[in-house]
């Protein structure tokens, strides 16, 4: 393998061990995400990809009995030093969830600025433009602008998973992560999401874990293949399906287990 | 072929034979509200005039009275003790299911509150006689709120406790994934989208309350005039209900099935609130 040309590093996680408890999850991995591009996290349940992710932006220790060792540098900067409140790590890397989960109490409107809205800004002339942006970002606009006071749960599933990311996309975040966003969906959901990923990856940097290969390889620029809280080898996408390192790689892609 | 059609029948007459046992069981248990109901209206229905809700209780002998006095004091006291009762269990509710998952200190308070809840009422008005009657040495209306609100704290505790638990943990994971503080999320997400139940527990409780009788006795026991501010004594619906039934006099009985059909009215409106209110939105937004 040359030498490869990286964008500059948004996140990078320095041997990050995660643990329930006494279990250990995460046997140390280290992993560079560059700017602006779709890292995809592929391998078999239960192999650490989603509680990596949960690493990224703190969350795996809101888990009953859950913490994390290692390091998460955030633009150089580790965001698990001592100093650091987890609550405004999270507003730079957002999240989207496996299942569509808007807020049922609020409108599709609320849902959207809920980021902005519950951190104090009441402002409409400050809410509607990004309630708007975060919308066409999602590819969720046309069919909501004239409905926005509906609540959010009316959606269809697939809806409410663009609703989600868009809700994500309101508060800005330089980095979005998503844990399986689509295998929730339909194909033709999944087909619009997978569209909406290649225009989002010019505005932002995207961390995704999915089951799915051919969706790895359909919208990932680069890929990162774990096993038994390993991560066993990652690079770019095309390469890792071509022509991955490691055996087990080559076996997971061929379908030989998993 | 005619063996599975005389299956067919008897099992369809067993089934009939079911249906028909299951819908009497329902007749019966509503039949005794409806008999409660009717009874009162015959019996109440006349003695509620204007005089009912502007008069204070007349002395013996004299035409008239009213109501008046009991329900300014059922009102006071059940409005102090909601005062304090819902925040108070609001905050044990939230407490216990949104950081008390691990705490030894959480299993106390939610023993000590089951316990609380399943006190006999006349339990809780000795007890806050012995604490704010005898210090004060005089009943009062504030001592009988005191009592209703240890009946209302646990009830909204634990009903809340158990209902913000309903709400799915990845909502409030969606909550802090957007860098909203957790008390943030607690109020916002987990409160909000659990508000219509808690609010119809919370309802429920307040109509409880309203009712008793027992915890009010050793409390603020009773008084034929209007309250005369919260540290004398004060009537109530149900205390007064109590004084005209085990009266003599003809027109006091009256007024005692008056009072009680106000009390049941008042109580059955509040439940029906309740429903319509928890039943129109809320739920079905909560998977």
């Amino acid at each position: 393998m040359g030498v490869e040309m990286l964008n500059s590093v948004e996140l990078e996680t320095l041997g990050l061990q995660a643990y329930f408890g006494q279990v250990r999850a995460l046997h140390g991995v280290s992993l560079q995400v560059p700017r602006h591009e779709l890292t995809a996290l592929i391998g078999p349940s239960g192999c650490g990809k989603s509680t990596f992710i949960r690493c990224l932006n703190r969350l795996h220790e809101e888990s009953p009995g859950a913490r994390a060792e290692g390091k998460v540098l955030l633009e150089g900067r580790d965001i698990y030093a001592p100093t650091v409140d987890p609550v405004l790590i999270r507003r730079r890397i957002g999240m989207v969830f496996q299942r569509p989960n808007p807020f049922p109490a609020m409108t599709i409107y609320e849902n959207v600025a809920s980021g902005l809205i519950l951190a104090g800004v009441r402002d409409r002339r400050v809410l509607d433009p990004v309630v708007e942006r975060s919308l066409k970002q999602a590819a969720l606009w046309d069919e909501v602008k004239d409905q926005l006071k509906k609540p959010g749960t009316r959606l269809s599933g697939g809806q409410q998973q663009r609703l989600c990311i868009a809700r994500a996309l309101a508060v800005d975040p330089p980095v979005l992560l998503m844990d399986e966003p689509t295998s929730a969906l339909d194909p033709i959901s999944t087909a619009r999401i997978e569209e909406l990923l290649v225009d989002l990856k010019k505005a932002v940097t995207v961390v995704m874990v999915t089951h799915n290969m051919q969706q790895a390889a359909r919208v990932s620029d680069r890929t990162a293949f774990f096993l038994l809280g390993e991560m066993v080898e990652s690079g770019r996408t095309d390469a890792i399906f071509t022509n991955p390192a490691d055996s087990r790689t080559e076996q997971y892609i061929t379908g030989r287990f998993g | 072929m005619s063996d599975s059609h005389f299956f067919d029948s008897w099992r369809k007459f067993k089934s009939r034979i079911a249906m028909v046992a299951l819908f009497l069981g329902c007749i019966f248990a509503v039949i005794p509200l409806f008999a409660i109901l009717l009874h009162l209206i015959r019996q109440g229905a006349t003695a509620i005039d204007w005089n009912f809700f502007t008069q204070v209780q007349k002395p013996v002998g004299e035409v008239g009275g009213g109501m008046a006095h009991a329900i300014v004091g059922t009102l006071s006291q059940v409005g102090i003790a909601s005062l304090f009762g819902i925040p108070l269990g609001l905050a044990c509710g939230v407490y216990l299911s949104e950081y008390g998952k691990r705490e030894r200190l959480a299993g106390f308070v939610r023993f000590a509150l089951e316990l609380l809840a399943s006190t006999p009422s006349i339990l809780v008005g000795v007890f806050v006689y012995g604490i704010l009657v005898v210090p004060m040495k005089k009943f009062s209306l504030f001592s009988g709120a005191m009592a209703l609100m240890l009946i209302l704290l646990p009830l909204v505790a634990r009903t809340s406790e158990e209902l913000l638990k309903l709400i799915p943990q990845h909502l409030r994971e969606a909550g802090l994934a957007l860098g909203i503080p957790r008390w943030r999320v607690i109020l916002s997400v987990v409160l909000r989208s659990a508000w219509p139940g808690v609010l119809a527990a919370i309802l429920l409780g307040v109509a409880r309350i309203a009712g008793e009788t027992a915890p009010l006795v050793l409390t603020s026991f009773g008084n034929p005039n209007f309250p005369q501010g919260i540290t004398q004594p004060s009537a109530s619906l149900p205390l007064q209900i109590y004084t005209y039934a085990i009266s003599p006099f003809e027109e006091w009985h009256r007024m005692a099935w008056a009072g009680a059909l106000l009390l049941v009215l008042s109580v059955l409106a509040l439940n029906a609130i309740t429903r319509l209110s928890g039943g129109s939105h809320g739920r079905r937004n909560v998977e």
